[in-house]
C-alpha cells in the first residue's frame, strides 16, 4: 500500500509540525517603510498577518492643534513624501471650502499641473520598486532618473526638491516662469519613451508576470468592505475616480481617461498605474496649453484675507504691510463649521477632515489617508498566499508610512 | 446638490426616527446626529437603504470638547459609490460611555476604532481586537485629548552605561513654545503685563 497512509511510524516527537511566527521589518527593504509585520506561516502559506503600524507615528494631529493654519500646511509634504503637493491640495481645499475663497483660474491650473506631476512621482516610485520587490533591478534606477527630473520642476517651482509647500489656501505660493512650462512640456514629450522602456522590461517579463498575476486579488465586494481607493479600486474593473465622479479644482474641463483593470491582482495594479501614467501626461499637455492662453494668465493668489499682499503694494500702502505682518504672525482665522475635503491621490482617496472653532488654529483636524485602509486589509489579502508574495502584495497596496503613521 | 441631500435627510429621518437627533447641510455636506446606543442598526440601515446605499466606509475619528458634559463626538464618513454621495455621522458620548462597534457592518472600522480608543480612550462594544494602534507599546495616556499635552509625558534615549533606549519623563530645556497671536482687544486670556497692579487695586 502505497497511499501515504502508512508513513507516520516516521513521525517522531522532533517532527511534530507546527506553524512559525516570524516578524518581516521593521528594517525589511520590502516593507516600503517601518512596517512590522507578525506573520504566521504554515509552511510557507501565510496563515495570520498582523501588521503592527506607528513606528513613524509623529502626532501630526496633535500638532496641528496648535498651530496656525498656514504653519500647518508643511505637515502634508510629509504625510506622503512621494507626492507632497496632492496632500496639501486636500488641505487647501478644506480651508476655502470653509472660507468660501474662489481659487484665481492660472492657480487652479498649476495645481492640476503639480498634481499630476506628482501622481506621476508617485507611480515611478510604486511601479518601479515594487518591480525590485519581486526581483528586477533595473526599474527603480530608470525609473528614479525621471524622477529626478521632476523633482527639478519641484524645485524650479517652489525652491524645494521634496516638501515644498507650494500650493497655499487662496492658490499657490508664486507663478511658473515661462521657461518651467516649456521645460515641463519638453519633458512631457520625451517621457512616453521611458514609459515604453520601463514596460518593455516588465509588462511581458516571465518572472515579472508570475510574480503578479493572480496575487492578492480583490474583488468588489472586498473593495467595499474594506473602503479601498485609487487604484486598488480601479484595478479590480471599478471606473471610481474622484477627479470624475467628484470633480474637484478644475479637473472637469480636462480629457482623460480612467484605466480600469479586469482581474484586481497585482498585475493588473500595475498596469493600471503604467496608463494613469500616460493619462496624466495628457492632462499635463492640456494644462500647459490653458496656462498659456489668455485666460490662463493672471494673479495666482486669491488676493484678501488669508493670503499676502502683494510685494509691490507692501512698499506703499501700511494696510498692505499691516496685514502682511499680521498673516505671519497670527495667521488668517476660519470660520467656525466642519468640512471633509478629499482629493484623488496618487494612492486613493486622501482626505481631511478640518473642524474649525472660528480662530487661528484648527480645532481638530484627522487626515484620512489612504493606505491605512489598505494596508488594513493585508491580514484579508495576504491570507493563503506564499510569504514570497506578501512583499509584492505590500508593494502593488502602495503604503508610504509617512501617512499611515501621521 | 443641497437639494438632494436634504431629500436625502429628509428620508433618512422619516425611515429611522428613532435613531437621529437631528441633520443638517452645510457646506454641501450633510451631517446627521444619532444615538450612540442605535449606531450598528443605523449604519446598516445606510448600507442596505436603496437611496442610501452607502457601502463605504471612509473614515471614523474622535473630536474632544472637554467642556461639554458628553465630552466626545464620534464621527463617521460613509461614501456611496453608487449613488455619489456622502454622509457625515455624529454621535456624542460620555467619558464613561461605551459605543458599539460597527465592525460587523463595516470590517474596516477594525483599525479606525482602535485609532479612535488609542486617540481618545473611547471604549468600543463588540470589538475584537481593541489594542493600541499607532502609540508606542506601552504608551500611556489618550494624546488628542485636549488635556494631554503636546510635549507628552515621556521621552526616550539611549543610555550609554545601560546599553538600551530608557524612558524618562520629559524634561524641556526651555519652555515650550505656544505663542498667544490673539490681540488683547479682542477676548486673551491672560492679564496683560501692568494690568495685574489695577486687577489688585480694585480688589
Amino acid at each position: 500500500m502505497m497511499d501515504g497512509t502508512k508513513f507516520d511510524d516516521a513521525q517522531t516527537g522532533e517532527q511534530k509540525i507546527r506553524n512559525f511566527n516570524i516578524n518581516f521589518g521593521p528594517q525589511h527593504p520590502a516593507a516600503h517603510g517601518v512596517l512590522r509585520l507578525v506573520l504566521e506561516l504554515d509552511g510557507e502559506i501565510v496563515e495570520r498577518c498582523d501588521p503592527h503600524i506607528g513606528l513613524l507615528h509623529r502626532g501630526t494631529e496633535k500638532l496641528m492643534e496648535s498651530r496656525t493654519y498656514l504653519q500647518n500646511l508643511p505637515y502634508f509634504d510629509r504625510l506622503d513624501y512621494v507626492a507632497p503637493m496632492n496632500q496639501e491640495h486636500a488641505w487647501c481645499l478644506a480651508i476655502e471650502k470653509l472660507t468660501g475663497v474662489e481659487v484665481p483660474r492660472r492657480a487652479s491650473l498649476i495645481r492640476v499641473l503639480y498634481s499630476e506631476i506628482g501622481r506621476i512621482l508617485n507611480h515611478l516610485l510604486n511601479v518601479t520598486t515594487q518591480a525590485m520587490d519581486v526581483g528586477a533591478l533595473t526599474p527603480p534606477l530608470w525609473g528614479f532618473e525621471e524622477r529626478e527630473k521632476l523633482m527639478v520642476f519641484y524645485e524650479r517651482a517652489c525652491g524645494a526638491r521634496l516638501h515644498a509647500a507650494y500650493f497655499r489656501p487662496g492658490g499657490v505660493h508664486q507663478d511658473l516662469p515661462a521657461d518651467l512650462i516649456d521645460d515641463i512640456e519638453h519633458w512631457a514629450r520625451a517621457f512616453p519613451n521611458v514609459l515604453d522602456d520601463i514596460e518593455g522590461l516588465l509588462t511581458e517579463n516571465r518572472i515579472f508576470k508570475q510574480r503578479n498575476c493572480d496575487i492578492g486579488v480583490v474583488s468588489e465586494q472586498e473593495i467595499l468592505d474594506w473602503g479601498f481607493s485609487g487604484v486598488m479600486v480601479r484595478g479590480s474593473g471599478l471606473a471610481w475616480d474622484l477627479r470624475r465622479a467628484q470633480p474637484y479644482e478644475c479637473y472637469d474641463e480636462f480629457d482623460f481617461m480612467i484605466p480600469v483593470g479586469k482581474n484586481g491582482d497585482c498585475y493588473d495594479r500595475y498596469l493600471c498605474r503604467m496608463q494613469e501614467m500616460r493619462e496624466s501626461l495628457k492632462i499635463i499637455h492640456q494644462a500647459i496649453e490653458k496656462l498659456r492662453a489668455p485666460e490662463g494668465q493672471g494673479d495666482v493668489l486669491a488676493r484678501g484675507k488669508i493670503t499676502p499682499p502683494k510685494r509691490g503694494e507692501m512698499k506703499t500702502s501700511m494696510e498692505a504691510l499691516i496685514h502682511h505682518f499680521k498673516l505671519y504672525t497670527e495667521g488668517f482665522h476660519v470660520p467656525a463649521g466642519e468640512v471633509y475635503a478629499a482629493v484623488e491621490a496618487p494612492k486613493g482617496e486622501f482626505g481631511v477632515y478640518l473642524v474649525a472653532d472660528g480662530s487661528n488654529k484648527p480645532y481638530r483636524a484627522k487626515i484620512r489617508a489612504p493606505g491605512f485602509l489598505h494596508l488594513q486589509a493585508m491580514d484579508h489579502v495576504a491570507k493563503g498566499h506564499q510569504l514570497a508574495d506578501v512583499s509584492a502584495i505590500i508593494g502593488t497596496m502602495d503604503v508610504v508610512f509617512g501617512e499611515i503613521d501621521r | 446638490m443641497n437639494e438632494d441631500l436634504k431629500e436625502l435627510g429628509a428620508h433618512i429621518e422619516l425611515r429611522r426616527p428613532d435613531c437621529v437627533l437631528g441633520w443638517s447641510v452645510e457646506h454641501g455636506e450633510l451631517t446627521v446626529e444619532v444615538t450612540p446606543t442605535t449606531l450598528p442598526e443605523f449604519v446598516e440601515f445606510l448600507k442596505t437603504d436603496g437611496t442610501c446605499r452607502f457601502s463605504t466606509l471612509v473614515d471614523i475619528t474622535g473630536i474632544d470638547h472637554p467642556e461639554r458634559e458628553r465630552r466626545f463626538d464620534v464621527v463617521y464618513h460613509f461614501l456611496s459609490m453608487y449613488q455619489n454621495q456622502r454622509i457625515r455621522v455624529k454621535a456624542a458620548v460620555r467619558d464613561t460611555e461605551t459605543v458599539p462597534s460597527i465592525i460587523e457592518q463595516f470590517p474596516s472600522s477594525n483599525w479606525f476604532e482602535r485609532e479612535v480608543f488609542d486617540m481618545f480612550g473611547i471604549l468600543f462594544s463588540g470589538h475584537p481586537d481593541l489594542r493600541r494602534i499607532l502609540t508606542d507599546y506601552g504608551f500611556r495616556g489618550y494624546p488628542l485629548r485636549k488635556d494631554f499635552p503636546t510635549t507628552g509625558y515621556t521621552e526616550v534615549r539611549y543610555d550609554e552605561t545601560q546599553k538600551r533606549v530608557v524612558y524618562e519623563p520629559v524634561s524641556l530645556v526651555q519652555e515650550y513654545r505656544q505663542f498667544d497671536f490673539m490681540s488683547p482687544w479682542e477676548g486673551a486670556e491672560y492679564v496683560l503685563p501692568g494690568d495685574e497692579k489695577k486687577e489688585g487695586g480694585a480688589a
